[in-house]
């Protein structure tokens, strides 16, 4: 039988696809949700519709369930797209890359919330204000309203990012080899399920931990402009 | 009728067919949902409650193991939690010869559990907010009145607290239907695992996955329906006056 401490490492190299599929989703979910949360405030009735269907279709149905849809049904959408166009005869399509956009696309429609929250909350006086000072267009969203809306947005941005990262594990469900998956393979290897499974356990405390921390900390750097 | 079901078919990207003819799976998919989500919540919330009122109360020496609880079921993925008991527990002799492993051997006992005590650890930090939210004034009036201890818990905090947490518990809710496709990872058959079961069976791609979402997108709307009528109900006292 197979040493527990030899399968460590290859555990361990789990952490890091968990945490670059974290960041990259983030960073997708952000860019949707900026979008989302302008969208949402457009002039124009036909964009905030199609972004009010966005977040309540994907809202409306378990993360889980859209990962496998995306993964499965995607690689069909792809073939068929490669046999119209002859563009691609096998194209396939790797699980992390499907994750990315699952989990960005449905995090995408929490962080539309957001930062829609987030813009809400900053009073109209302060683009008014910028406006008789002469500003406009993007120098005005960039040195009034994009301070105040991150500054706003960090508590609910903060549970976001908990979350998406606890959604992770899902992506083991579809092959990914995330920690979760390996962990799983090397309990198997070794018939320590419970050993793997509760490293895997811990280490998913340990991220919430410091991020819980970290994030915290920038809270209150960034609070600094409200208590003068 | 008849033309109009077989012109839809030949319109539709996908094959209706093999969904309406294997609606006795996903009626099971759907029961067994229904099952590990209406079950473990109300057992979560007879969890939750007192928990709740060692959270807000600060007991000495409770509070802190009750935060960690929180902390932990809150901090990692249900999924995990779930495998920590499906594949975890038989690492053990101890308990593979205790009174737990009737629960834990199956599919279901695990599944069950993980869902309640990760839910109970949720829905007790928000009825921990709900009760401290409770105004000052309400206690101190109860008090006034010669109301205290459990009484005073029972006849004026609790019924304030859970009316206050009606929005966050309909998320709760949701969260907790959503969570629960994580029993299809272990060979229960809801609404997901029907899904992947039909995919599996006719090699298909799409079909069993977009019903399923169809089914948690449809029940979803019922719980925000039911929650906006009880809210109505329960908390049209605490709406901003009508101009």
């Amino acid at each position: 039988m197979a040493d527990t401490g030899d399968y460590l490492p290859f555990v361990l190299k789990g952490v890091y696809v968990t945490i670059a599929l974290s960041v990259c989703s983030l960073l997708l979910a952000t860019a949707l949700g900026l979008i989302g949360a302008w969208a949402k405030s457009s002039k124009f009735s036909a964009v905030r519709s199609a972004a009010e269907t966005y977040t309540t279709l994907v809202r409306g149905v378990p993360d889980l369930v859209l990962m496998l849809l995306l993964y499965y049904g995607g690689q069909a959408v792809v073939n068929r797209i490669g046999d119209a166009t002859g563009l691609w005869v096998r194209l396939q399509l790797d699980p992390f890359t499907v994750a990315v956009a699952a989990i960005g696309v449905i995090f995408g429609s929490y962080m539309t919330e957001t930062f829609r929250g987030a813009y809400l909350s900053i009073p109209r006086g302060q683009s008014e204000g910028g406006k008789a000072l002469g500003m406009n267009g993007w120098i005005l969203f960039k040195l009034v309203i994009w301070p105040q809306l991150m500054r706003n947005a960090m508590p609910s941005f903060t549970n976001n990012w908990l979350s998406l990262m606890k959604t992770t594990a899902l992506a083991s469900v579809m092959g990914l080899e995330d920690i979760v998956n390996k962990a799983n393979a090397a309990g198997r290897a070794t018939h320590q399920p419970f050993t793997f499974i509760f490293i895997v356990l811990i280490i998913y405390l340990g991220l919430t931990i410091a991020s819980d921390v970290g994030l915290r900390f920038l809270a209150r750097r960034l609070r600094v402009a409200e208590t003068v | 009728m008849e033309t109009a079901w077989s012109k839809l078919q030949d319109l539709s990207p996908i094959d209706l067919g093999v969904i309406a003819t294997n609606w006795p799976l996903f009626a099971k998919g759907l029961i067994n949902t229904l099952l590990l989500v209406s079950l473990p919540l109300l057992l979560a919330a007879a969890i939750a409650i007192p928990l709740a009122v060692i959270r807000a109360q600060k007991l000495r020496v409770l509070n802190p193991i009750v935060f960690g609880y929180t902390y932990v079921f809150r901090g990692t993925p249900l999924l995990v939690q779930l495998y920590l008991l499906y594949y975890g527990a038989a690492q053990f002799e101890l308990i593979r010869h205790s009174f737990l492993w009737p629960v834990l051997r199956g599919a279901w006992g695990c599944a069950f559990l993980s869902i309640t005590l990760c839910s109970a650890a949720y829905l007790t930090e928000i009825l921990r907010g709900a009760i401290e939210g409770v105004p000052k004034g309400e206690v101190e009036a109860a008090k006034a009145l010669g109301l205290s201890g459990v009484r005073l818990f029972w006849l004026i905090v609790f019924p304030s607290a859970w009316r206050r947490s009606l929005p966050p518990l309909s998320n709760e809710v949701i969260f907790t239907l959503h969570g629960s496709v994580v029993a299809s990872t272990i060979t229960i058959i809801d609404i997901l695992g029907a899904g992947r079961m039909l995919n599996n069976k006719y090699y298909l791609a799409a079909e069993g996955l977009l019903t399923a979402a169809v089914l948690y997108l449809a029940l979803t709307f019922v719980i925000t329906a039911v929650f906006r009528q009880l809210e109505r109900k329960y908390l049209s006292h605490l709406k901003p006056a009508r101009s």
